[in-house]
């Protein structure tokens, strides 16, 4: 290389700042307008919501057992994924069961520790969590003092219409926090 | 700040690093000239950033890569500006390239000891070539699959390997998922790193040989930092500023002119395209092509374009003549000369050609309406946006009108698209039909019989058109009230989506047309309405117009229900297999004005 070290090392007079200064400002600038332009788009989502909770028919008041056990229903509704929008999808699970004063209540199958689908163990009469080994009662509440999840699983509002038709206001929630916060 | 910076210097070198990158002597001081390779530099750094962003929010595959597109360039943020600086950056950086050769040859910096350097900055030039080529199939827009669909094509006249080779590069035998997949990893993967090699080897092996300066030296030897950094990015800037213009030029002298760079419609395996060009820089090879008839194609996409490569590639060899480089600098001129000359005629020739012009503003039309529909609530569908536009009464009613229905009827007095068919009306002008308008203009005597109605077809001297001619034309001021409402009452059949206001109000005339038509005005002397009756010899009036009503007359006009054994020359479109239920509805939906409009467009009008 015929690089020639042509630079000194003397103090710079103030037309030889500006001119550096104005140097870098130029080159920063350069490098900004295609990086900001990436990062709004990267950052995109930070503007978006999640989907809004929707009252979902789930099924009748027929399917669920009349001695109380929690049953599994699939729910299925209008899912938004991106530019996409499907109808009548999957788009999570809730666990339902009557109640003793002949109503019905909902759970969502999400297990508020970390997110893992909580399995209903009949045997057992509770519900018990495959990754992590959190515990709840039929009716959701922890079961354990030593059960990992910090809150109990996420209850969601439950509808009868039409004296048989079970709908249920489904909406999912952070996972890991003490409180029940929706997801966004 | 200083010791961290020792500290770091001690362990990696970084000043010695950053000396030699800033203060690079520049013989004779720093100059314009010399900008060129840093401004490619620059907007190769542009194409690199604002790509991986694009990346991470494109999905290629033929259900998606337009879909994606479309949602980065409506929805997401400050989407428009990243695609914008992307492609238009793209397209600068063609221009950049050939600057910089001219510079390069004029200065005489292709010339030993360089010409290893010159060989790396051709085949840099082919990459970014080969990215601008592989760049545009990725929208998966109707543009840029047909186009780039030609180029492919032509791969198969390569001698011997050529079919080979063509479905390797698009992953089968037809356009699909696994063209998008490769042209993606060709893309993003495999050219960028070839160019990133390059360029490094390219610089490493500038900066072995120095700046080939321009003599006479006008000033003493400087360093990189400031005055030429200065200079360069000053150019820089310029570049950034005009690509920055293109991407809001239409903006600018329209409120509704569009930002960022440009989407077609989805890409349509059933719909050629045939005003799909290449990219502006490559219309000279799309026009040398044209002069290569029949077999004698791989001269014009192969052999030719190879030799004057290798012309190109030998420059250093003959710039060591006496007379080389003069003939060098005639060779590129030359070269240049022809390929500004192929791309004026090539544009020139589309400017008056009117079937391109046409394709064009079709394609506008619909690129606009997948924009809409995709925005409208039903939202974009699993099987793509494509589906959208293909059961769209609006553009595709039209599209099928002026193919099956236009060689007789007229829409407008147009086939339906605009054009006026060559043939001569024979039957009638559709549009607004069953309106109360449409039915005025039927039941009017001295409209009956003209070829907007009638007066093409065999029912000219029929019984309807005397009945009007003679009875309708002697009417009271009182029985041509009564006509009114029976026009309302038979139009609001229909339930026409234009109508629905004024059939609501006119409720009231309505139910008194229909109790008119079927008892007073003898109507149902030929035709049946509501009631089933044997003898009915014309049309049934009975939902007339309805989309019900419009999809069986199409189907089968010939039908009891309908024209019966009277019938003129209208075919069975749905019994005899002409279209299928899907293009009867579209054309019936088209016809009704049955179709999706975004509440703030109709709301504005």
């Amino acid at each position: 290389m015929n690089d020639a070290p042509c630079h000194s090392d003397a103090p710079l007079d103030r037309r030889g700042f500006f001119k550096r200064a104005f140097a870098i400002a130029l080159g920063a600038v350069l490098g900004l307008v295609p990086l900001g332009a990436g990062l709004a788009v990267l950052l995109d989502p930070l503007w978006r919501h999640g989907p809004k909770g929707s009252a979902v028919r789930v099924t009748t008041l027929d399917a669920l057992p009349p001695d109380g056990v929690p049953r599994k229903f699939p729910v299925l509704a209008t899912r938004v994924d991106a530019w996409n929008k499907f109808t009548e999808v999957p788009i999570g699970a809730v666990y339902l069961r009557r109640t003793a004063d002949g109503k019905v209540q909902a759970l969502n199958v999400v297990c508020p520790h970390a997110g893992c689908f909580v399995d209903y163990l009949a045997s057992r009469g509770m519900f018990l969590c495959p990754c992590h080994n959190s515990t709840f009662t039929p009716e959701g509440k922890i079961a354990d003092r030593t059960s990992p999840a910090s809150r109990p699983m996420d209850s969601l509002a439950v509808e009868v219409r039409g004296g048989n038709e079970v709908w249920v206001q489904f909406r999912n929630f952070e996972a890991g926090r003490a409180e029940k916060i929706p997801v966004a | 700040m200083k010791v961290l910076f020792d500290w770091l210097d001690h362990r990696t070198g970084c000043r010695g690093i950053i000396r030699a990158l800033l203060y690079e002597n520049i013989p004779g001081g720093s100059r314009w000239r010399y900008v060129w390779g840093s401004t490619l530099t620059f907007a190769l750094a542009v194409q690199f950033i604002t790509g991986i962003f694009l990346w991470m929010a494109y999905s290629p595959s033929s259900h998606t890569a337009w879909e994606s597109v479309y949602y980065i360039q409506d929805v997401m943020t400050g989407g428009w500006l990243l695609r914008g600086l992307h492609h238009y950056t793209a397209q600068a950086m063609t221009v950049l390239l050939v600057l910089h050769l001219m510079q390069v040859m004029v200065d005489g910096a292709y010339k030993a000891p360089r010409e290893v350097n010159f060989w790396f900055g051709v085949v840099l030039l082919l990459l970014v070539l080969g990215l601008s080529l592989t760049g545009y199939l990725l929208p998966w827009d109707q543009k840029g699959y047909w186009a780039t669909k030609v180029a492919t094509n032509l791969m198969a006249v390569v001698p011997v390997a050529g079919p080979a080779l063509q479905k390797i590069v698009i992953g089968g035998s037809e356009y699909g998922h696994h063209t998008l997949t490769r042209f993606f990893a060709l893309h993003a993967g495999v050219l960028p790193a070839a160019v990133i090699a390059l360029v490094i080897a390219h610089i490493y092996l500038f900066r072995r040989h120095g700046i080939r300066a321009k003599d006479p030296k006008r000033k003493p030897d400087e360093a990189f930092w400031p005055d030429q950094w200065l200079k360069d990015t000053v150019a820089c800037l310029a570049v950034l500023a005009t690509v920055l213009f293109l991407i809001v030029r239409q903006r600018l002298f329209s409120s509704h002119g569009s930002l960022g760079a440009e989407l077609g419609a989805p890409a349509d395996p059933s719909e050629a395209y045939s005003a799909a060009r290449p990219e502006w820089y490559f219309l000279f090879l799309f026009q040398f092509l044209k002069y290569f008839p029949g077999t004698s194609e791989v001269w014009g996409a192969i052999i030719i374009p190879s030799l004057v490569l290798l012309l190109v590639f030998l420059m250093p060899v003959i710039g060591r003549w006496r007379l080389g480089h003069r003939f060098n600098m005639g060779l590129l001129a030359s070269l240049l000369a022809g390929t500004a000359l192929l791309t004026w005629l090539a544009v020139a020739e589309d400017r008056n050609n009117r079937n391109y012009l046409e394709a064009i503003q079709l394609a506008e039309r619909d690129t606009r309406r997948v924009r809409v529909l995709a925005q409208s609530p039903a939202g974009i569908p699993g099987e793509g946006a494509l589906a959208l536009l293909h059961g769209d009464p609006l553009t595709q009613g039209p599209k099928l009108f002026s193919q099956k229905c236009a060689g007789c009827h007229r829409y407008n007095g147009t086939d339906g698209l605009g054009a006026v068919p060559k043939t001569a009306q024979s039957a009638s002008d559709l549009r607004g039909f069953a309106s109360r308008e449409w039915l005025a203009g039927l039941l009017d005597p001295s409209r009956i019989a003209t070829t907007s109605y009638f007066g093409g077809t065999k029912f000219r001297d029929d019984k309807m058109v005397k009945f009007v001619q003679k009875d309708v034309a002697q009417y009271t001021p009182a029985q041509n009230g009564n006509l009114r409402k029976v026009i309302a009452a038979l139009s609001a059949e229909a339930q026409l989506k234009d109508q629905i206001a004024a059939d609501q109000r006119d409720e009231p005339m309505i139910q008194e047309g229909r109790i008119l038509l079927e008892n007073v005005m003898r109507c149902t002397e030929c035709h049946q309405f509501h009631k089933p009756d044997d003898q009915a010899t014309a049309p049934d009036l009975t939902g007339y117009g309805s989309r019900k009503w419009l999809i069986n007359f199409i189907g089968n006009p010939a039908h009891p229900d309908f024209y019966g054994s009277h019938n003129d020359r209208m075919p069975a479109f749905g019994q005899d297999q002409i279209l299928n239920a899907r293009e009867i509805g579209l054309i019936a939906d088209w016809l009704r004005g049955s179709w999706y409009e975004k509440v703030s467009e109709s709301a504005s009008q």
